[in-house]
């Protein structure tokens, strides 16, 4: 193990009855790293997520975090931890402020310290006018921040994010996603998960991506996806009768195409001679445009829904 | 046998029992004036409408024969209704429980908490019930014995926060809370000789009465408050003590089981 993990899994598995979770899956993360879990719903992500802040037993594998095993030091390993989870469980019982002072209280933090630097994250995470309000007065936008402003109350080395911006407004989203870069320029080490692939491409040094407990493949965003989808797609919208003779046609053609429904994918790393080739095809609709992760996740995961 | 694995509690259980002093605080007169409508009413109507057509029970007149298991009575509820309805809601709908676990507490802190919470519910209300008992006249001992009655308040309190939690931790929903009230605490209510000695009733109900916590408790409080002689005050102590160790344990564990997945 290198000085510069700060979390290491080995073949980490995680069964419930007879489901298995997560199956056998080894990953490590470095010290001021942002990574990230990619995956559709049930693929294992939140379940990992569990286990890495102790609250979830692992049924078979090793995990350490900072040289800790998860299964002998919870307590310390949950003192150095901050964790937003996918379910907002802020105490509905308690105002804003109260409630950040009263979480800090978990950590032994002394009240004076906790009131200074919970007013410090409201600040933060704009949220300073809400100080006194009632957790049901606040939007869901300002829940989610102030689940993050909770999960900084101990000053964590490691940040878990399950999910930080689902549901939010593009305005709530991005300033999540501006105040977790600063975060990270803080150096603290980040791991999240994500269904969104811009969240993904936005944050992450490096993703994960996991379908069935697996992990499928894992690296930079940017690389991962000119290694396996190429740097340019071409979206062609079919009319269904012509599908079966512009296959045909396009069989001629060298490059990756992938067909769902009435939309072809075309993928290459030279654009141009993309789409001089296929010309004389006829479409209802074109779209070219950069290759991004939800063609790789798309990709690596299939298309069929996952309920 | 994991229900009765020995559980890991620190002292981070008095964290829980801040959380809840200070929810509580909120309200705190509104909720002490709930706790005691019901039991002062009990003790001043039935003491005074049925008493005065009684002579003496057991030597002692009838308010003064109630009065004792009436404090118990109030301990009771307050500790059951906290652990059942209270400690549902913060572990299934408002999520509490996972959001106190994400810190460096775990299930035996956080349910030993609120064991410890739910007989300080018992503490004030029962306090309060003995106070008004005390002005009233109805206490015929030295005032040296308030201070085992607010010992005894306090373990029947942590009794029935354990037991309560117990079936909190496999209760499916709000709903079969009252099958506990109807069905467990209202016949330990009724049969633990709070309103009447059990002398005329058939052996089995007398013997169902003694395997009751409440009942050992009403008979250890009347011999604190009014002389009534009690064999076995050693053996009544040790019966709840038992009972407040198994439930106990019990309910950490069938929490974990509960909640960790």
């Amino acid at each position: 193990m290198s000085s510069s993990e700060i979390i290491t899994a080995k073949n980490l598995t995680k069964v419930y009855g007879k489901t298995i979770a997560v199956s056998g899956i080894s990953f490590s993360i470095n010290r001021g790293e942002c990574y990230g879990f990619l995956g559709p719903n049930g693929a294992g992500k939140t379940t990992t997520m569990k286990m890495i802040h102790c609250f979830s037993p692992m049924t078979a594998g090793k995990l350490t975090v900072t040289e800790m095993d998860v299964r002998r030091e919870q307590r310390k390993i949950k003192a150095i931890m901050g964790v937003v989870p996918q379910e907002e469980n802020l105490d509905p019982d308690l105002k804003v402020l109260k409630n950040l002072i009263v979480y800090a209280r978990y950590f032994d933090i002394p009240v004076k310290t906790a009131e200074e630097r919970a007013i410090e994250l409201l600040n933060f995470l704009q949220l300073k006018d809400k100080m006194n309000s009632k957790i049901g007065e606040l939007s869901g936008g300002m829940k989610r921040r102030l689940l993050i402003a909770r999960s900084l109350i101990n000053n964590p080395k490691i940040l878990i994010l399950d999910e930080p911006t689902t549901g939010l407004d593009p305005q709530a989203r991005h300033l999540i996603w501006q105040r977790l870069r600063l975060l990270k320029k803080n150096g603290i080490t980040m791991i999240l998960t994500t269904h969104y692939m811009e969240e993904a491409s936005q944050l992450c040094d490096r993703v994960a991506i996991i379908d069935k407990g697996k992990i499928l493949t894992e690296g930079e965003p940017k690389k991962l996806v000119a290694d396996n989808i190429g740097t340019e797609v071409v979206e062609i919208r079919l009319e269904d009768e012509n599908q079966e003779a512009i296959l045909e046609q396009l069989n001629e053609f060298n490059f990756t195409y992938e067909r769902a429904g009435d939309t072809l994918y075309l993928f290459s790393n030279n654009g141009k001679e993309l789409l001089h080739s296929i010309v004389d095809v006829k479409h209802s609709q074109l779209l070219h445009r950069p290759a991004t992760m939800e063609d790789l996740f798309l990709k690596l995961t299939g298309r069929g829904l996952r309920e | 046998m994991t229900t009765f694995k020995i559980p890991d509690i620190s002292w981070r259980a008095y964290r829980v029992w801040q959380r809840n002093r200070d929810s509580y605080m909120r309200f705190y007169k509104a909720n002490i004036l709930g706790n005691l409508g019901e039991p002062l009413m009990y003790l001043f109507g039935m003491g005074i409408g049925i008493g005065s057509y009684l002579g003496l029970i057991e030597g002692v007149s009838y308010m003064e024969f109630i009065a004792p298991g009436l404090i118990m009575g109030v301990a009771m509820y307050s500790a059951s209704f906290e652990c059942t309805f209270g400690a549902f809601t913060r572990m299934a709908e408002q999520k509490t429980y996972d959001g106190i676990l994400a810190t460096p507490l775990n299930v035996g802190d956080l349910v030993a908490g609120e064991i410890l919470w739910g007989a300080t519910k018992s503490l004030i209300g029962g306090s309060v019930m003995l106070f008004v008992i005390y002005v009233a006249g109805l206490m015929k001992t030295s005032i040296l014995m308030l201070l085992p009655m607010l010992l005894l308040i306090f373990i029947i309190g942590l009794l029935f926060s354990s037991l309560s939690l117990t079936f909190t931790a496999l209760c499916p929903s709000y709903d079969f809370f009252n099958y506990f009230f109807t069905l467990i605490l209202a016949p330990m209510f009724f049969f633990s000789g709070i309103f009447f000695p059990l002398s005329n009733f058939p052996e089995w109900v007398k013997t169902a009465s003694k395997f009751m916590p409440l009942t050992h408790a009403v008979n250890i409080a009347r011999s604190l408050l009014s002389n009534m002689a009690h064999s076995s005050l050693i053996f009544s102590t040790l019966i709840l003590v038992v009972f407040t160790t198994i439930f106990g344990i019990m309910s950490i564990n069938l929490i974990e089981k509960r909640i960790i997945k």
